[in-house]
C-alpha cells in the first residue's frame, strides 16, 4: 500500500478482517426497529403480500443506496465529511449534516437500550404487575406534563449512565479492539437469543392465530400507494443507510475488499432478521389475542407500546414469561448497543479526521457532551416526551432529507455514481450495473421524496401527537434545521495541512506504480 | 393458520433467509483480498 495511505489508515484504525466489517454492519443494520416496527408494518400493509413491494423495495432502493454508501466510504477511505469532501470540495456539508444527525440520534437511542436493560430485569419478578402500561408511564418513567424539566428518575438516569460508559469504553477501543471485537460476540450472541425467542413464542397457545394474522395476504393491499409508501420506508430505515455509517464502516474495510458481496450479505441479514423478528412477535402476540379472548387485531401494537406495554402483559399470561422477558429485552438491548456504537462512531470518527485526535480524546470529546445531554434531557421525568418528538422529526426531517440531498448530489450535481460504479465493480463479486446509477439518482429519491412530502404534510396539518407548538417548534422542526446549518457550518472549519484531501484510491496507484 | 398464511410465510422465508445464504455462500466463493496487517490505531 502507499506510503500516504497506509499512513492515514494506520492512523484511523481498521477491521481486522471482511468478516468482521460485515458482524459490525449488520449489528448497525439490526436495531430496535427490526424488532418493533417491521413485524407491525407488514402485518398493516397487506399481510403476506407486503413481502412483495418489501422485495421491491429492498432491491430498488434499499440495497443500491447500501451500495452507494459503501463506495463513497471505501473509495474514498474517510468518515462521511472527509469522504465528501474528498468526493468534490463542495460537498463536505452533507457529510457534517449525517453527522449532526448520528449525535442527535445517540443523545436518545441511548435512553431506549437503558429503559431496555432495566426492563429485562423488571420481566424476572414481573415487576409491572397486571398494568404494565400505568407502570411504564407511571412507576417507571414518572412521566409529567409534556415539556422539558429536571426532575431525574433514578430508575432511568441510572442504566442510561451504565449504558454511555459501556458505550464509551466500546469507542475508546477503537476499530477492531472495540466496534470489531464487540460485534463479533454480540451479534451471534443477538441472532441466538432472538431465536430462543422464536422458538418459545412458538410453543405457546394461540401462537398460529398470530402468524395466520401476519401472513394472510391482503392482495387487494398491493394497489394502495401508501403499503408502497410503507415497505420503502421500512427498508430505508431499517438498513441504516444515508447518515453516514456505512460510510464510515465502509472506510475501515481493506481497499481490495468485496463491497457488492458484503453488501447483500448485510442487506439479506437484515431483512432475515426482520422476518425472523416478525415471527417471534406475532406468535407471542396470538398467545395473547388467545388468552384474552380477543382477536390479534385489539392487541397488535409497534414501538415503545409493543416492547414497554405489550410484551410485559405477554410475559405476564406465558409460562415461561421470565425467560421470555430476559430473551426480548435481551436483545433488544444487544441490537440497540451495536446500532448506537455505530451511531456515535459516525461522530468520533469525523472528529478524528478533522482534528486528527487520537482516539480516545475523540471518543471523550464527542461521547462526553453526547453522554451529559443525553442524561439530562432523557434521564427525566419529560424525558419519554423529548425522545418521542426529536425521535419522530429527525427521522423524518433530517435522514430522509440527508438521503435525499446525498444521493441527488452524488448523482446529478458532483457527478461521482459512475466512478464509484467503477469502484465497486473493480474488486466486487457481484457486478453492479449501469441501472445501479438509474436506481440512486431517479429511483430511490423519488421515492423517498414521496414519502418526505407526505410526512411533511402530514405534520404541518395535524401537529405531532397533540404537544405543545414551542416543543415541536425547537425539538422537531428546530432541530432539524439546526443540524443542516450546524452541519454547513462545520464544513468551513479548515483541514489540517497534513490531511489528505485528494483521491485516496489514485494516490494509491501513483505510489504503487512508483514503487 | 390458512393455505395461504402458510405458502407467503414459506415464500417470506425462502427469499430471505435463502437469499442470505445464497449472499453468504457468494462472498466465500469469492474472497478478494483481505488487509496485509491489522492497522495498529493511534
Amino acid at each position: 500500500m502507499s506510503s500516504t495511505i497506509e499512513h492515514s489508515e494506520e492512523h484511523r484504525g481498521a477491521f481486522s478482517s471482511r468478516k468482521v466489517f460485515i458482524l459490525a454492519a449488520i449489528g448497525s443494520a439490526v436495531g430496535l426497529g427490526n424488532i418493533w416496527r417491521f413485524p407491525y408494518v407488514a402485518y398493516e400493509n397487506g399481510g403476506g403480500a407486503f413481502i412483495i413491494p418489501y422485495l421491491v423495495a429492498l432491491l430498488t432502493a434499499g440495497l443500491p443506496f447500501l451500495l452507494l454508501d459503501y463506495g463513497l466510504g471505501h473509495r474514498y477511505r474517510g468518515s462521511a465529511p472527509l469522504a465528501f469532501r474528498r468526493a468534490h470540495g463542495a460537498a463536505e456539508g452533507l457529510g457534517w449534516w449525517q453527522v449532526g444527525i448520528c449525535f442527535v440520534i445517540a443523545v436518545y437511542y441511548a435512553a431506549v437500550i437503558a429503559w431496555a436493560a432495566r426492563y429485562a430485569l423488571f420481566s424476572i419478578d414481573k415487576a409491572w404487575g397486571d398494568d404494565p402500561e400505568g407502570f411504564l408511564f407511571g412507576s417507571y418513567l414518572q412521566a409529567g406534563d409534556p415539556g422539558v424539566g429536571l426532575d431525574f428518575v433514578s430508575g432511568v438516569t441510572v442504566p442510561l449512565v451504565l449504558v454511555w460508559v459501556a458505550v464509551l469504553v466500546i469507542m475508546a477501543l477503537g476499530v477492531q479492539k472495540g466496534i470489531g471485537a464487540a460485534s463479533m460476540v454480540f451479534i451471534p450472541v443477538l441472532f441466538i437469543a432472538f431465536i430462543g425467542l422464536v422458538v418459545v413464542a412458538l410453543t405457546l397457545d394461540g401462537a398460529s392465530v398470530g402468524l395466520d394474522a401476519l401472513f394472510t395476504p391482503d392482495w387487494g393491499a398491493l394497489g394502495e400507494t401508501s403499503v408502497w409508501i410503507a415497505a420503502f420506508g421500512q427498508i430505508f430505515f431499517s438498513l441504516s443507510v444515508g447518515f453516514g455509517i456505512m460510510i464510515t464502516y465502509a472506510s475501515y474495510v481493506g481497499r481490495r475488499s468485496d463491497m457488492t458481496g458484503s453488501g447483500l450479505v448485510v442487506g439479506f441479514a437484515n431483512s432475515g432478521f426482520e422476518l425472523l423478528a416478525g415471527i417471534g412477535v406475532f406468535a407471542a402476540l396470538g398467545f395473547m389475542a388467545t388468552a384474552a379472548g380477543t382477536t390479534v387485531d385489539e392487541v397488535a401494537t409497534d414501538g415503545l407500546g409493543l416492547a414497554f406495554i405489550a410484551f410485559p402483559a405477554i410475559i405476564n399470561e406465558a409460562p415461561a414469561g421470565a425467560l421470555i422477558g430476559v430473551l426480548f429485552f435481551g436483545s433488544l438491548v444487544v441490537a440497540g448497543v451495536t446500532s448506537l456504537v455505530s451511531v456515535i462512531e459516525v461522530v468520533i470518527s469525523a472528529v478524528r479526521d478533522k482534528f486528527e485526535m487520537s482516539r480516545v480524546g475523540a471518543s471523550m470529546a464527542v461521547g462526553v457532551p453526547a453522554a451529559l445531554i443525553s442524561i439530562i434531557l432523557l434521564g427525566t421525568t419529560t424525558g419519554v416526551y423529548v425522545l418521542d418528538i426529536v425521535d419522530h422529526f429527525i427521522n423524518r426531517f433530517g435522514i430522509l432529507v440527508v438521503a435525499v440531498a446525498s444521493m441527488l448530489a452524488l448523482s446529478w450535481v458532483f457527478r461521482r455514481t459512475s466512478l464509484l460504479r467503477e469502484h465497486l465493480n473493480r474488486d466486487g463479486s457481484v457486478h453492479v450495473g449501469i441501472w445501479w446509477q438509474w436506481l440512486i439518482g431517479l429511483v430511490a429519491p423519488a421515492a423517498l421524496t414521496f414519502i418526505l412530502v407526505n410526512e411533511f404534510i402530514n405534520n404541518l396539518q395535524e401537529p405531532y401527537e397533540g404537544y405543545p407548538t414551542w416543543m415541536l417548534n425547537t425539538l422537531g422542526w428546530g432541530l432539524a434545521v439546526a443540524v443542516v446549518l450546524l452541519g454547513f457550518l462545520a464544513a468551513r472549519m479548515p483541514w489540517r495541512d497534513s490531511t489528505f484531501l485528494g483521491d485516496p484510491e489514485i494516490q494509491a496507484q501513483k505510489d504503487e506504480r512508483s514503487s | 393458520m390458512s393455505t395461504a398464511a402458510i405458502i407467503m410465510m414459506l415464500i417470506a422465508m425462502t427469499v430471505l433467509w435463502g437469499g442470505l445464504a445464497l449472499a453468504i455462500w457468494n462472498i466465500n466463493r469469492y474472497r478478494g483480498e483481505e488487509p496485509e496487517i491489522v492497522q495498529r490505531e493511534l
